[in-house]
């Protein structure tokens, strides 16, 4: 067992990565059929996984910019919501397009109010990033019963429906339009086969492709963006110094100060442009109070299991996306029926993964989780619905607690900084 | 630094966080277009009614305990974000268990509050041991658990434990919690203070849990600064290295900390527990904030922090009177809680920056070290 | 020929204290200049002037006969001075490439940085100064020597022809000293100017050509080495006699104190930190610790301390096997420790003097009856270190971080010693601080050794090591390998042990 593993681990990080989504669909393909159902690798399920994925991936990418640059910000949540108010304000009055960058300015406010409370007047990270999650909150409850309460279908709590900036079908792949012509649905042929994995991996990738927002397809762009961004300019060395040793920066000439606004500011646009992906069509269509339900601390969950790398901030936005999703759209219980089973084989892996590196608490533990999963599967046949509304959340302490300790979180991460004091 | 000099710098801060908040509200509501004087003016005005008191002690009450319990987590450095969730939950499983017995006053009150304790502590906990064994970040851990308490525990146990047949008269919520007996409740101190004034109208009562409150305050102080234990969390909180090498237990320090925040925000529902007798549909949230706010204000101080919970009860009280009267939109209330938490903050900062600078001028009778 | 650098009445003040008063200096290009003078005299603060990181209040400087102002370390950089700090300032998880280029980045279109440029850069760098490294290990890879190095190719990379090293032996040993210096002479052949402080006499002696001595903040004298010996210098250091900390007389006894036997310690990646090591410390004894940095010693420490765990071995006090005991038994059972960084793990900085006295003794007399505070009998206590040791604060009410650091030293070192401890961990006890302080840390450590307490010593300072100390072990690489006689002992011979240059047959 262990030589096959060390043998995946030495391919290229594309490779890895697509045996391991392999594996993954492999295995919701199974329980499927021990299920039958076909919820778990639907099109529309891996579609709402990346439409789930994107904000919590927004999200953590600004935290990651934040971070890599020295202060945590506990406030995205916050910016989010402004986000969403300014998104929708902005996209109502003005158009789509508008709405989005109205969202990256609403949140980039939410940023400057930030890096000045941390970095100029060196207040505690996480309070200044409290206070603002409160903050917008009643700063989006003030706007709205100015604003929102003078439009048709607007109140208080939500505004009216709001444009968005449009989808777009892969041709070719998907069935997508090519000027005008229809073209042959490649994957959806494949799909509909109802052959065992090969259709389901169609259906997953089928998913992926159909209907995909463009503002989807610019948060995808971002990650090797920022990769390449954070390691391989001038601007990102300087900014990962922030974040690792500033003295060392301030030694050597660098603006620390100046990297760390930058680093807060672009954190407030992204969750920002999260904020505003979420009032648009592709996921809600409409501003409502609270509708961002805590996708601001996943999106920062997502940045600590993924390392504070960009490509695994999407590894976790997509897992949480697809949770998300799922849960939302499962009114009768049945799909988390099934992906109890689908964790309890997740919590399986874990438990033998763990004991291979000699882990034996942590082997334990996700043994026992394993086992009471698999009880209460088999003793079930749905779930209740508070359980789905909560399932991302448990998830993510799933994750946390057995991942955190193998994590590198930036060295001068959330400390003080004052010029000078070297 | 005379002890003069010392109060001045000590209140310059909230004095300077107050002015600040007053400023930027006043200036939101002159754009906004309502009238900033007549927005005070109400509010004061209202204050000033016995009845209102009465109600803004009640207010301040669980705003107190929230900020206790999150100040407790404080001194060590720790965020008790979940605060919320901790008090949801202990004010569920305390009114159910507390309807289901009835035993004598003493008795029947003493279990409720042990039991809303405990359920507070034992969840708080939850986040202070994954913190120690699992390197668990404690906040995003504490929000998690908040949802998932709001969301899911509690949504489950309400439906368990739903009353037969609607709630006590005299309340507007339909559905909750079976009621608790009489022998349950603590009793308003409405007797006591009308011997010091007249009679308290509008059916307003004073609620008994201020007695509660005020005693956990006595004990937060005495606890933090004059107990060895107390010692302990406070040194783990100023430097865990040096704490730990100094034989405090660093694991057991986190997960006590957790336990006892979690335990005094058990107590922030008995307010409404002891008044209504159950546990609503949709009881109200948002204290957890508040006592972060509390906290910050009060300096993690119990008398702070006091005197932070009777601020914000009073901008409470007032958002109510300012709806009423129309003299500004009630969500400036919420704004200014902002304001004022984020002004005392910075402002706490620049004093402490300039005290600090004043103490190394007077306090090195030595050459003193310089940056070598 | 213009000198390099002229420094003209240069004040700076901060809160309290006069770093640097009227200070002028001259450094003539090509040469290497020294700048003596104890703890607190106004070297870094000159320096850090000289390197733009801080802006003087009064006075001039002349660059090769340019008057220039500084407002960072760019503007210093780009005249030509390079400062390489005695605290490294290497960021772990990055390449030594990164750390080296940053702020001076080359780049291509775009801002992408052109790292085959700067590893090209950097070959040529190291190759024309002598100095190797390789651009793609990780900084935490490194050993000190290496980081060293790498800090000065920083500078060079920029093209400093001027360079200033802060305290560059500090956490040398001897034979890594002379491959410094003889780095140095290289880089004086190319035409470098450098400007060194050290307060090590011997050696500014043997590589300065000009020496220049501070004194509370002010120069005092400019001395060619060929006209000093390292007593005048030292005179001029300190302005009076130097004490020694030789110790007299034996007072060990034949009772095992403390006893550590086959003591092993690993890291979270099972690397062996410390190996097998075993000593005994008697009552009446000092026993040093000397090796370099890195090698194990913290980790000794921390073992006995109760803050690492021992993965084999046991630990032992007055007979008790206290391998599996808490930190607070120890504590609380004799164990006394002045730790190596006062800052992280010795004092509560916002706290009162009061309760850092009783950090690590909060649980008994007379800082606590029973599960309450004692405030009364803190602060007498308090008062009764304040008196003995000479802790220089108006009153036992002032934050800790009011007090110099020096105060602070003495703060702990009284704590400890006043709790009447049976056996005493003090590492690194006087570091940072002025001669004055360390010369009463060296008597409190003889009179206690004398009245019965058996001490475990590690320092940096050879001289105090074995000054101080009945037997001298070396610690290299985790192990013992080396137990010496300090009466026959120099700082030669002990820093040819500690770098393996010499060795003992294995003892048993």
């Amino acid at each position: 067992m262990s030589a096959r593993l060390t043998w995946i681990a030495e391919l290229p990080a594309w490779a890895r990565w697509a045996a391991y989504a392999a594996i993954g669909v492999f295995v919701l393909t199974l329980v499927q059929g021990f299920d039958d159902t076909d919820r778990l690798t639907a099109v529309s399920s891996s579609q709402s996984m990346l439409r789930w994925g994107v904000p919590i991936l927004l999200a953590g990418l600004g935290g990651l910019f934040s971070e890599r640059a020295g202060v945590v910000n506990i406030g995205l949540e916050g910016m989010m919501i402004l986000g969403t108010w300014f998104g929708a304000w902005g996209a109502i009055n003005y158009g789509a397009w508008w709405g989005l960058a109205a969202g990256l300015i609403g949140g980039g406010l939410g940023g400057l109010v930030h890096a000045v409370a941390t970095v100029q007047f060196g207040v505690d990270h996480i309070i200044s990033g409290v206070v603002i999650n409160v903050g917008a909150l009643g700063v989006a409850r003030f706007l709205s019963s100015e604003v929102f309460t003078g439009y048709a279908g607007g109140s208080i709590t939500q505004s009216p429906r709001v444009p968005g900036v449009g989808q777009f079908t892969f041709p070719v792949l998907a069935g997508g339009d090519i000027g005008g012509w229809s073209s042959p649905d490649v994957l959806g042929w494949f799909g509909d086969r109802g052959w065992f994995f090969v259709s389901d991996v169609a259906n997953v990738s089928k998913g992926l492709v159909t209907e995909v927002s463009f503002v989807t397809l610019i948060a995808l762009a971002l990650v090797p963006f920022s990769t390449w961004l954070l390691w391989r300019t001038r601007f990102g060395l300087r900014l990962r110094i922030c974040g690792e040793r500033p003295e060392a920066g301030e030694a050597q000439g660098v603006n620390v100060y100046l990297y760390k606004y930058i680093g807060v500011l672009i954190s407030g646009a992204l969750a920002g442009l999260a904020g505003a992906f979420i009032v648009s069509p592709e996921l809600s269509g409409i501003y409502n109070e609270g509708q961002t339900t805590g996708r601001g601390f996943i999106g920062l969950a997502a940045l600590i299991f993924g390392n504070w790398r960009p490509l695994g901030v999407l590894r976790g936005a997509l897992l949480f996306g697809y949770v998300f999703g799922l849960g939302l759209r499962d009114l009768g219980g049945t799909a988390s029926h099934s992906l109890l089973l689908v964790n309890a084989i997740a919590l399986l892996g874990i438990a033998v993964w763990a004991y291979s590196r000699g882990n034996r608490n942590n082997a334990g533990l996700a043994g026992m989780l394993c086992v009471l999963t698999t009880i209460w599967y088999l003793t079930s046949d749905t779930v209740p619905d508070w359980w789905v509304n909560i399932l991302p959340y448990v998830v993510v302490l799933v994750v946390l607690a057995f991942f955190s300790q193998r994590l590198r979180m930036p060295a001068a991460d959330g400390q003080r900084y004052r010029k000078g004091e070297s | 630094m005379s002890t003069g000099r010392r109060v001045i710098l000590g209140l310059a801060a909230p004095v300077a966080a107050l002015v600040f908040a007053v400023v930027t509200s006043s200036i939101v509501l002159l754009i906004s277009g309502s009238d900033p004087l007549a927005a005070y003016g109400d509010m004061f005005s209202h204050a000033a009614k016995l009845e209102t008191l009465v109600d803004l002690l009640n207010r301040a009450t669980p705003l107190y305990l929230a900020g206790v319990a999150v100040a407790i987590g404080f001194r060590m450095n720790l965020f008790n974000i979940g605060v919320e969730g901790q008090y949801l939950l202990a004010f569920l499983v305390a009114a159910h268990v507390g309807s289901l017995v009835s035993l004598p006053a003493v008795l029947h009150i003493s279990l409720i509050l042990i039991v809303a304790m405990s359920v507070g502590g034992a969840y708080a906990g939850v986040a202070g041991v994954l913190k120690v064994t699992r390197g668990v970040n404690e906040v995003i851990s504490t929000i998690m658990l908040n949802a998932i308490a709001i969301t899911g525990i509690s949504a489950w146990l309400i439906k368990e434990w739903q009353a037969e047949g609607g709630v006590r008269a005299g309340t507007t919520t339909r559905t909750g919690t079976t009621p608790i007996d009489d022998s349950g409740l603590l009793p308003g101190l409405n007797g006591v203070v009308e011997v010091f004034t007249r009679e308290i109208g509008q059916g307003k009562e004073l609620t008994g849990v201020f007695v509660i409150a005020v005693v956990v305050g006595v004990w937060y102080h005495v606890f933090i600064n004059r107990t060895v234990l107390g010692f302990d969390l406070r040194a783990t909180g100023i430097n865990p290295f040096a704490a730990r090498v100094g034989g405090v237990p660093p694991g057991r320090m986190i997960v006590l900390a957790m336990v006892l925040s979690g335990a005094v925000a058990g107590l922030i529902g008995m307010t409404e527990l002891m008044q209504t007798g159950f546990y609503p549909a949709n009881p109200i949230q948002s204290l957890g904030f508040a006592g972060i706010a509390a906290a910050l204000l009060g300096r993690n101080n119990p008398f702070g922090i006091a005197v932070a919970a009777l601020i914000f009860a009073f901008l409470d009280v007032s958002s109510g009177v300012l709806q009423f009267t129309g003299a500004a939109p009630r969500e400036i209330v919420v704004i200014m809680q902002g304001v004022i938490i984020l002004a005392a903050v910075i402002a706490y900062e620049i004093m402490r920056r300039v005290r600090e600078r004043d103490e190394a001028r007077h306090a090195s009778a030595a050459p003193a070290e310089v940056p070598a | 020929m213009e000198p390099a650098i002229e420094l003209t009445g240069i004040t700076k003040r901060f809160p309290g204290v006069i770093a640097n008063e009227n200070v002028s200096l001259t450094v003539e290009r090509g040469e290497i200049h020294a700048i003596c003078g104890e703890n607190g005299a106004g070297k870094s603060t000159l320096m850090k002037i000289l390197y733009g990181m801080q802006p003087a209040d009064e006075g001039t400087i002349r660059v090769m006969g340019q008057d220039v102002h500084f407002s960072s370390p760019n503007d210093a950089l780009a005249v030509g001075i390079g400062m390489v700090h005695q605290h490294f300032m290497l960021a772990d998880q990055l390449t030594v490439l990164e750390n080296v280029i940053l702020g001076a980045e080359p780049v291509l279109r775009g801002g992408r940085i052109d790292f085959e440029t700067a590893g090209e850069h950097l070959r040529e760098v190291g190759e024309a100064y002598g100095l190797t490294v390789s651009g793609d290990d990780l900084a935490e890879t490194l050993e000190v020597g290496e980081r060293q190095r790498v800090e000065i190719i920083k500078v060079l990379f920029r093209g400093a022809k001027i360079l200033i090293l802060d305290e560059p032996t500090a956490v040398l040993v001897p034979q890594e000293v002379e491959e410094l210096f003889r780095n140095m002479r290289e880089l004086k052949a190319a035409g470098t100017t450098i400007l060194f402080i050290d307060h090590k006499l011997d050696e500014v002696l043997e590589i300065a050509d000009t020496i220049t001595v501070l004194r509370q903040g002010r120069s005092v004298a400019t001395v060619k080495p060929s006209d000093v010996t390292d007593r005048d210098l030292a005179e001029l250091m300190v302005g009076s006699e130097l004490p020694t900390p030789a110790t007299t007389g034996s007072t060990v006894t034949d009772e095992v104190v403390l006893e550590v036997e086959g003591l092993t310690v690993l890291d979270e990646d099972e690397r062996v930190l410390l190996d097998d090591v075993s000593l005994r410390v008697h009552r009446g004894e000092v026993v040093g610790i000397a090796g370099v940095e890195g090698n194990g010693q913290a980790e000794l420490v921390e073992a006995i301390v109760g803050t690492a765990n021992a993965s084999a071995g046991t630990i032992s006090l007055l007979g008790d096997d206290i391998t599996a005991r808490s930190v607070r038994h120890r504590r609380e059972h004799g164990i006394g420790y002045i730790p190596m960084d006062r800052h992280r793990e010795g004092l509560l900085l916002s706290a009162p003097l009061w309760e850092t006295a009783s950090l690590g003794h909060q649980t008994r007399e007379p800082f606590a009856k029973g599960p309450w505070v004692d405030r009364a009998g803190a602060r007498a206590r308090t008062e009764l270190i304040r008196e003995e040791f000479d802790v220089r604060t108006p009153n036992v009410d002032v934050p800790t971080h009011a007090l110099s650091g020096g105060n602070q030293q003495k703060l702990i070192v009284g704590r400890e010693m006043s709790a009447d401890p049976v056996a005493l961990l003090a590492a690194h006890p006087t570091r940072g601080i002025d001669v004055g302080a360390q010369a009463a840390i060296w008597d409190d450590i003889r009179e206690a050794r004398a009245a019965g307490l058996a001490t475990l010593l590690i320092s940096a300072d050879l001289d105090e090591l074995i000054g101080l100390s009945d037997t001298v072990l070396v610690i290299m690489r985790g192990r013992i390998v080396a137990t010496l006689d300090p009466a026959t002992l120099t700082p030669r011979d002990l820093g040819s042990y500690m770098t393996g240059a010499a060795s003992q047959e294995a003892s048993g």
